[in-house]
């Protein structure tokens, strides 16, 4: 069936203050849509439940991308190709430049927004493995004020999240540590463009003499949402990279991931794949470190 | 007032203001309607095409803004001043566009579904990047899907385009110049 455009409302207030407002005087009753690349898929489909939507597209404070000598921070309704054009995200987050090429196509990358990526939640979500990897922050707002959470908090369940109703997803931080980090990240699809990924991993980590001295795992769709693999790092950290290691690593990662059979892939197909990324990543940052 | 009544009543539709091909339109509809119905049947603009109408295949893709976007996936309340281009503005004064030219002599459209779509995606493209490596051609076009073509036929129109901009005089329509002229 269709959806009907006259069965929902949908108010642009223009600016952030007027959206907490509306948010704050009638919780949970407004449904935030930025580029509408999740949301009016829905609603074509006539699946979209929300009565009443409020416009986050076109609210600078929202959109902008800022740097400092710290951290990027990136406002929510920024766009994927703000990210790709980014000069900043494109030198020191590689990852987040490259996760953003893959998000559907041009037309969806001039719409869709990071913040939209990581509050719908998909377990697959492009934008995820890269600011696990890169330890993000999320800010959330509402008229109360603000608080920050770690991105590998946000998500705590199967399209769930720690956003109260009658808040939003305002920035993304990340912290400009990781030029001298090994950086890597690899999703398997069906095809190469417009694809959603069967499995993806997201990877930062530092060697000293040979030693795994910090180490950053990010998943998507090995779990009910985007995951760091804290036992995998773990197992890892503090070691040199050996034959022994790279096995116990396996072990770490097949006993935490948790995927599923669906209709882009097998549980099975999905184990060995994850196994296969870590191995790849691993393999790379021995044979960069004998170099 | 119910959120029903607020939802489904002609009274409360917002007026809409946007250029469309340089012409300023205003439309009185629900804000939740999608661009591309807005533009096939409130400004018979029936150019754009809805093919898959969940931002997978590219035939409704139009220029807003200078970005490309799939209008299917734009509720109209945010098309709100927005600056539009579709299909019908890429011909100026009667004269095709050298993307439509080079998709008339090169094979680049069959049936014609995608190809409104395929001509603005290659628009966007050459506005940004006038002389683009066939990777950057393809890559442009990954959005816009073709079931006649085999899709070869279309990266060489967009390539003979190109071609034929750098060789002959300068022909570049870019969305602005378009309006100018109008």
């Amino acid at each position: 069936m269709r959806g009907n455009a006259a069965m929902h409302d949908l108010v642009a207030p223009g600016n952030l203050g007027a959206v907490l407002d509306l948010l704050a005087a009638e919780p949970g009753a407004w449904t935030p849509i930025a580029g509408g690349t999740e949301l009016m898929v829905a609603f074509s489909a006539g699946r979209l439940a929300a009565p009443k939507l409020v416009s986050l597209w076109g609210i600078p404070d929202l959109r902008t991308i800022e740097v400092t000598s710290q951290s990027v921070v990136i406002g929510a309704a920024a766009t994927f190709l703000d990210l790709r054009r980014h000069a900043v995200i494109a030198a020191e987050f590689p990852l987040l430049a490259k996760a953003a090429s893959w998000i559907g196509s041009i037309a969806n990358q001039g719409r869709a927004t990071l913040g939209g990526n990581l509050v719908n939640g998909s377990p697959a979500a492009d934008s995820s493995p890269a600011l696990l990897a890169y330890e993000a922050e999320i800010e959330l707002i509402s008229a109360r004020g603000r608080r920050r959470v770690p991105y590998s908090q946000f998500h705590t369940g199967y399209k769930r999240n720690v956003l109260a109703a009658d808040e939003l997803l305002y920035a993304i931080y990340i912290q400009r540590r990781f030029v001298r980090h090994k950086q890597y990240l690899r999703k398997v699809g069906t095809r190469r463009a417009m694809a959603i990924a069967k499995v993806a991993l997201g990877a930062t980590a530092l060697l000293e003499n040979g030693v795994i001295r910090e180490i950053r795992l990010g998943a998507a769709s090995l779990a009910p949402f985007p995951t760091r693999l804290l036992q995998t790092e773990a197992s890892l950290l503090g070691k040199t990279i050996t034959r022994d290691t790279i096995q116990s690593a396996h072990r770490a990662l097949l006993a935490e991931v948790k995927p599923i059979d669906d209709i882009r892939s097998t549980a099975e197909y999905r184990r060995r794949v994850a196994v296969n990324l870590l191995d790849e990543f691993l393999l790379q940052l021995r044979r960069e470190e004998s170099q | 007032m119910s959120t029903k009544e607020s939802a489904t009543s002609s009274k409360h539709w917002p007026t809409i203001r946007f250029n469309v091909n340089g012409e300023a339109r205003i439309v009185k509809v629900p804000p939740m309607k999608r661009l591309l119905d807005v533009l096939r049947e409130d400004l018979h603009l029936t150019g754009t095409k809805e093919g898959c109408g969940e931002g997978e295949c590219g035939s409704c893709s139009v220029r807003m803004n200078g970005e490309l976007v799939n209008s299917c996936l734009v509720p109209v309340m945010q098309a709100e001043g927005a600056d539009i281009q579709t299909v019908e503005g890429l011909a100026l004064d009667g004269k095709l566009h050298p993307l439509q030219e080079a998709f008339l002599c090169h094979g680049g459209a069959q049936c014609g579904i995608c190809t409104p779509g395929m001509l603005m995606a290659a628009a966007q493209l050459l506005e940004h990047s006038p002389n683009p490596a066939m990777a950057e051609i393809r890559e442009a076009l990954a959005g816009n899907l073709c079931r006649c073509t085999g899709f070869i036929r279309i990266f060489e129109s967009v390539a003979a385009a190109v071609d034929a901009q750098s060789a002959g005089p300068a022909t570049k329509l870019t969305m602005e110049q378009t309006h100018h002229a109008r």
